[in-house]
């Protein structure tokens, strides 16, 4: 049995004339928490990007869960919907609906991606921001919130529509050290039969001390 | 070979020339200075046979008008120089000084008798009613009009006598700015009648074939040389120009060079060189006489008809605003979200409407599209504004569009929306917030640039203030109405937007 959430096989991707990805292969396993490692401008993000289905890439193929990206041009739009029910993306900057409060942030995908009702939709959201420690700002506008509190929320945005597959980019970029444990416990937490993560960083320490593989990208290809 | 240098005194030589020198100003001293020229204030596009540019040089002038300015000239020892003014502004254009006197077949009133110093009429004219020559046994007079649209030119007797004729037969007035649409409307169908002097409706009926003018006189009216009220003195020497003008029959000679010359001449310069006044105007059909009314009077008459035409102004505004914002998010969404082809067709419309003068794209949906589509003239107004700022509201919103980063917009693909989805519910009401300041302006600026429609017949507030200001023949009571009144349509409307913008940017909790 497959137990491999995500596969990437040989996938080129460049940009211009810049060879970004020249060969990258591997798998996650199920339940996961995962980290790719790599220098300023490695590719780190751009990996996790042609993974969610941003980036076209010239070569390779990607696949997540039974999703398969294929090289050359964009996916159809309905391979995008199938690979987006399996992946969820927290941003380096966290990319917040700057017009929506913290709790319309979360619901917004479940009421109009999902269909499911408004009721229901605010109550799971509020589950989540409680359990992510942000329940206090469900009202503030994303503008109000500090690095980490706006973290929190955008990983909660990205878990309301409940991927199989969580990627973060950067995550402890914008935290002070306390916050960094908390992070990795979190993270730890989410972690099950359902969820895997898959991380970039360039933060050595905490990818050693909490994720269970660590890949480190050099010159677009991966390593062990 | 001998070359021999010439021998040139140079004492004499400069003696010589400080002799010129001296000599010079003894030589020009008894030529006077030379006379002041006559500035005289008219309209060529008035045409002929009052004032046009000559067909064989458009550089010179020809016309009765010029004629007269020229005999005047001659009387007063001076040359005549031409000032261009557009006709509804000669009034002020030489009361402010910028001409001595204004000639463009313009009508001698009473409101010009009050605040102006008008010479003795020269010419003397009937107001006639033309009509398409399949109403011609039927439309015979105003009492055979009513419920139907009667064009003129604004600013005028005929406007005036049409505004009476509007209450006392309940016809409907429509004003134009120059005298060939209402003749060309009229043959469209788009009026049912044209009230006009009838040197105006003889000459159009020359050149334009299908309408008839009504044998019986609506009114008889004159026309005057304008000066400033505060050149009686010269007004009063012009005038024994003109009586000398009547008496030898040179006035005589220059209308029946120009074809105007009639037998209803004579009265009225007997009545001038036998000492009398001529009346200005003698209404011929009709109840009520054109009377002056008191300041206080006009105003009260005015007032409603102002608060009409700024009802006009707002709907006219508020509708094509709309219609503007419509059009520029569909402009603006094909323009970054479409394909290049339908990107190049968007580019070339924003840029050819903001590339050319709106009062030319009114005219064209007006006038130019009249052989295809027969528009109302509310109708005209609404396209062509809606159109025009389609295009200006459309950049604005492509700019607020693409101002909402990458990241959002990436942020929520990844949820699993659908590019429509994206742009419904995170691109758009972002940008909507951003474009909110830029519109609310948009609007303000619509409210006033709504006035260019006045091109089109249409009664805005604008042009009925400056009616008004005509009959009145003053600018400060209409002018602060007419301030007062846009701005307590404009200032309610940024009230609001603020109080929307700050709604939207305040904390929630």
């Amino acid at each position: 049995m497959n137990t491999a959430v995500l596969r990437l096989r040989d996938v080129h991707l460049s940009r211009g004339t810049r060879q970004v990805l020249t060969g990258v292969s591997f798998d996650v396993p199920r339940a996961g928490l995962v980290a790719i490692m790599g220098e300023s401008g490695s590719g780190k993000t751009t990996v996790l990007r042609a993974i969610a289905g941003l980036e076209p890439f010239e070569a390779g193929r990607i696949e997540v869960d039974d999703v398969a990206l294929e090289a050359g041009a964009p996916p159809p739009p309905d391979r995008l919907t199938l690979l987006r029910r399996k992946v969820g993306f927290v941003f380096q900057f966290h990319h917040l609906f700057e017009h929506l409060t913290v709790l319309d942030n979360v619901c917004l995908a479940p009421v109009h991606v999902r269909r499911e009702p408004v009721a229901d939709a605010r109550r799971r959201a509020r589950e989540l921001l409680d359990v992510l420690e942000v329940d206090h700002r469900a009202g503030a506008l994303p503008r109000e919130l500090s690095g980490g509190e706006a973290q929190r929320v955008a990983i909660a945005r990205a878990l309301a529509v409940d991927p199989p597959l969580l990627m973060m980019d950067e995550p402890t970029a914008s935290l002070d050290p306390a916050r960094r444990e908390g992070l990795g416990a979190l993270l730890q937490r989410l972690c099950g039969e359902n969820r895997t993560i898959l991380l970039s960083t360039h933060d050595e320490p905490f990818a050693k001390e909490w994720a269970t593989r660590v890949m480190y990208l050099r010159e677009g290809r991966v390593s062990e | 070979m001998g070359y021999k240098l010439p021998i040139i005194n140079y004492p004499f030589l400069a003696s010589a020339i400080v002799l010129v020198l001296l000599q010079t100003p003894t030589l020009s001293q008894p030529v006077q200075p030379p006379p002041a020229p006559l500035r005289w204030a008219g309209d060529p596009e008035g045409g002929a046979p009052f004032v046009e540019a000559d067909p064989r040089d458009p550089s010179k002038l020809v016309g009765f008008d010029v004629e007269i300015a020229d005999l005047i000239a001659r009387g007063l020892d001076r040359t005549p120089s031409f000032v261009f003014v557009t006709f509804t502004s000669i009034d002020q254009s030489v009361d402010r000084g910028d001409a001595d006197i204004g000639l463009s077949g313009i009508e001698d009133t009473l409101t010009r008798r009050a605040v102006m110093a008008p010479t003795i009429p020269y010419y003397r004219f009937r107001e006639v009613l033309s009509v398409r020559d399949t109403d011609a046994p039927r439309l015979r007079s105003l009492a055979d009009l009513a419920g139907r649209k009667v064009a003129t030119l604004g600013g005028t007797i005929a406007y005036e006598i049409l505004l009476r004729g509007e209450r006392d037969y309940g016809l409907v007035a429509v004003s134009y700015d120059d005298d060939v649409h209402p003749y060309t409307d009229l043959v469209l169908g788009r009026v049912d009648a044209v009230l006009l002097d009838h040197v105006l409706a003889e000459r159009r009926q020359r050149a334009m074939p299908g309408f008839t003018i009504q044998p019986d006189a609506v009114a008889i009216g004159h026309y005057v040389g304008i000066l400033a009220a505060g050149q009686a003195p010269l007004r009063d020497r012009v005038n024994e120009i003109l009586k000398r003008g009547m008496r030898d029959g040179s006035l005589e000679r220059i209308f029946r060079k120009w074809d105007v010359w009639n037998d209803d001449q004579r009265p009225p310069y007997e009545q001038v060189l036998g000492g009398e006044t001529v009346p200005p105007v003698t209404a011929l059909q009709g109840a009520s006489d054109i009377e002056r009314l008191g300041v206080w009077d006009t105003t009260k008459r005015y007032l409603p008809l102002l608060l009409r035409a700024s009802v006009v102004t707002l709907v006219l505004s508020c509708a094509a605003m709309t219609l503007a914002v419509a059009l520029g998010v569909v402009i603006a969404s094909g323009r970054v979200y479409g394909a290049r082809i339908t990107r190049a067709i968007l580019i070339g419309y924003v840029e050819l409407m903001r590339g050319t003068p709106i009062l030319l794209q009114l005219f064209v949906i007006y006038y130019g599209l009249a052989a295809a589509v027969r528009l109302p003239a509310f109708l005209a107004a609404l396209l062509g504004l809606a159109l025009n700022y389609a295009a200006y509201e459309s950049e604005i919103y492509r700019g607020a569009l693409e101002a909402i980063p990458t990241g959002q917009l990436e942020a929520a693909r990844t949820l699993g929306f659908s590019e429509r989805q994206v742009l419904r519910l995170v691109r758009g009401p972002q940008a909507f917030r951003l474009a909110l300041a830029p519109m609310t302006n948009d609007f303000v600026a619509m409210l006033k640039d709504s006035s260019l429609v006045s091109v089109l017949t249409v009664m805005e507030l604008t042009k009925q203030t400056q009616v008004f200001a005509t009959n009145l023949g003053s600018w400060v009571i209409p002018g602060l109405l007419c301030a007062g009144i846009y701005l307590a349509m404009s200032l309610p409307l940024a009230a609001l937007a603020r109080r929307l913008e700050a709604k939207w940017k305040a904390p929630t909790r």
